[in-house]
């Protein structure tokens, strides 16, 4: 089911929670909804669901639009973030609880209920536990239930908050390899927020990157990591340094010294340069390079960390340079980054 | 529970099992470091003991012993009397009609202040509490100012032949009043702490607001709405106060239990005042039975909705 989001805004007792975003969502993929929290991830999740109602703009599920239409009637399947599972019912009643409250002809007899139940229960591998109740799991069991109770409905959408905020790395890890398979053989449109990009980066077909109610990027997880398109994703995903610096004629310059890079598609003026510690290039001499002095240097696992201050108003960035160099306090380093990307900063004060 | 009391245990057997290597074992009674001491243990329950059975237990006696005072016969004598059965009756009546409907007005406002967001939230929950600060006698007045014969309602009720005052309806409302809170009180705490997490989980799954209550929110309720009914039932039964200033006091049609007992006492007749009295404490004693039960056989799956 191909879900597509059309200039939605939704408000909070007039506070704004997104800011007409727009996304198409294809049929079969997997994506993750991507930000620190109170980036709008969580909401927009909610829009799709139905669980809010857009204050603007409308949801397609298909050819449809979905906003008109109650939570009820989307048929969408909703793991929520602590699982929310039904306390006083068994695992096999909470998974059938989807099937046994349709109504009519709809209602499949209870024999059948209970044997798609188990079937799910399979899926999950949690078989045998159907007679438990919630509170005699583990909180990963938990996770492998709500999944299996949102998929009883067979849902044209999965939308999934969060799916292991609350668990351990090591079940974490598990987990996040399990949900792709089950993805892989039942090929739902999945829908899942997060703000772990690891987990965003390995999981999803494309990641959606938020801030502050906006959409900042979409796209692969080589596209977030190798071509961020804004200051945010490119300090949000993996690490990076930054640096302010001045455009003039396509030239880079650091305070009164060139860098040594050229940039064609930036104005003329104050910007500011990004690059991962890892991408640079170590220089002899400096005529036309970033140089500086050490201020602290780690060592973390196979390399090591070094922060330098740079300049006369001691900018700090940081770098990552084999462990063979020696990088004594105080030493002067030159370098020049190898791949990097300058953005203008703001004209006026309204972004 | 039970996994993380053992866990815990092992690790102390582990700790004092490292010590004793080090240190000469003393007999295993080594003093718990965050209990008191053994007499302030006693002290402490002996007064709150002596205090209880002082303020509580001794006229609880009382009421038993002064209605068997002359023998059970007697007993059973006073209360063959058609006045005392109509006084239950209406107690009763009274009773089965007002719990009901604060039970169903309970869980509504519950679940208002509960699961949403609205203006007047904090005006309302405190309006809950209004029954519990007000003095009853207050609250049977403002029924007389509203109903009485000096007001507009009164006499124009009348008209159409419905009486309030000095009959059931004003009873039953003086009654309302009173324990409209039990119910409500208990549940508010129970349903905020639950959140509303289940109940979208099963409006996602296509239940329908009804369905999503009878199976999802109502089950979750269950022992505290049970606990609310209880408590707001023997008070229903056991107002005096709001309905003595209601009920015009008329024998055989609206004496209510405690109304007809301060009609007996006041005539001197001890024995059945008392005899009628040992029948509401007796169903006071009933209550707290039935919330043992409860507490007891179920104690886990309360304890579970209250948790997860």
């Amino acid at each position: 089911m191909d879900v597509s989001i059309r200039n939605v805004r939704k408000e909070f007792d007039r506070f704004p929670a997104l800011h007409n975003v727009s996304l198409d969502i294809h049929s079969g993929e997997l994506i993750a909804l991507l930000g620190p929290s109170g980036s709008g991830k969580t909401t927009l999740l909610r829009l799709i669901a139905g669980l809010e109602t857009p204050t603007d703009g409308s949801i397609y599920f298909g050819p449809e639009d979905a906003s008109l239409k109650s939570v009820q009637e989307r048929n969408v399947g909703f793991v929520f973030q602590h699982y929310a599972l039904f306390r006083h019912m068994t695992v096999a009643e909470n998974i059938g609880f989807g099937l046994k409250v349709r109504k009519g002809n709809d209602r499949p007899p209870n024999e059948q209920i209970r044997k798609r139940a188990l079937e799910l229960l399979d899926l999950v591998q949690l078989s045998g536990l159907e007679n438990r109740y919630p509170n005699q799991l583990s909180g990963g069991q938990r996770q492998r239930v709500a999944l299996a109770r949102a998929m009883a409905i067979e849902p044209r959408v999965l939308l999934l908050d969060e799916p292991f905020g609350a668990l351990d790395a090591q079940v974490r890890r598990e987990l996040r390899r399990w949900l792709r398979e089950i993805h892989d053989t039942t090929g739902h449109t999945t829908v899942f927020v997060t703000h772990d990009q690891e987990e965003a980066l390995e999981l999803a077909d494309r990641v959606v990157v938020m801030s502050q109610g906006r959409i900042e990027q979409v796209g692969t997880a080589d596209d977030a990591y190798d071509r961020p398109n804004s200051p945010f994703v490119y300090g949000f995903i993996g690490d990076s340094s930054t640096l302010p610096v001045r455009v003039e004629n396509g030239e880079i310059w650091l305070a009164d010294r060139t860098v040594g890079l050229q940039v064609n598609d930036v104005p003329d003026g104050n910007a500011s340069l990004y690059f991962r510690p890892h991408d640079i290039t170590l220089l002899d001499g400096c005529g036309g390079c970033i140089a500086g002095t050490v201020a602290t240097s780690r060592r973390v696992a196979g390399t090591r960390r070094v922060e330098l201050e740079v300049g006369g108003s001691q900018h700090r960035v940081e770098i990552e340079l084999p462990i063979e160099h020696v990088a004594a306090e105080r030493s002067r380093i030159a370098f020049r980054p190898t791949r990097w990307k300058v953005f203008p900063d703001a004209q006026d004060s309204t972004a | 529970m039970v996994l993380e009391a053992t866990h815990h245990m092992s690790v102390a057997d582990d700790l004092s099992a490292g010590r004793a290597e080090k240190i000469k074992p003393r007999d295993g009674k080594r003093p718990n470091p965050v209990s008191e001491s053994f007499g302030a243990k006693v002290a402490l329950t002996g007064l709150a003991l002596a205090f209880l059975a002082l303020v509580l237990l001794l006229p609880l006696l009382a009421v038993f012993v002064e209605a068997f005072r002359k023998g059970p016969a007697e007993f059973f004598l006073s209360l063959n009397d058609p006045d005392t059965f109509s006084a239950i009756r209406l107690t009763l009546t009274v009773a089965a009609i007002a719990v009901p409907l604060n039970l169903v007005f309970g869980v509504v406002a519950a679940w208002a202040i509960a699961k949403f967001e609205f203006k007047g939230k904090a005006f309302l929950t405190t309006l809950i509490d209004l029954p519990f600060s007000v003095s009853p006698v207050i609250s049977g007045l403002v029924y007389v100012l509203l109903f009485g014969a000096g007001s507009a309602l009164g006499p124009w009720l009348k008209s159409y032949g419905i009486e309030i005052l000095f009959a059931l309806p004003g009873i039953v409302l003086a009654t309302m009043f009173v324990t409209f809170p039990f119910v409500a009180r208990e549940l508010i705490p129970l349903m905020q702490e639950q959140g509303t997490s289940e109940e979208e989980a099963a409006l996602s799954l296509g239940a329908s607001g009804w369905q999503t209550f009878w199976y999802v929110t109502l089950p979750n309720i269950k022992w505290g709405l049970l606990y609310g009914v209880l408590l707001c039932n023997a008070r229903a039964m056991g107002e005096f106060g709001a309905v003595s200033v209601v009920s015009g006091h008329i024998r055989g049609l609206t004496n209510t239990m405690p109304l007809h007992v301060e009609i007996l006492y006041n005539e001197y007749n001890f024995v059945a005042a008392f005899a009628v009295a040992t029948l509401l404490a007796g169903l006071a004693l009933v209550t707290l039975v039935l919330k043992s039960i409860l507490e007891y056989r179920y104690g886990d799956e309360i304890a579970a909705s209250a948790k997860h």
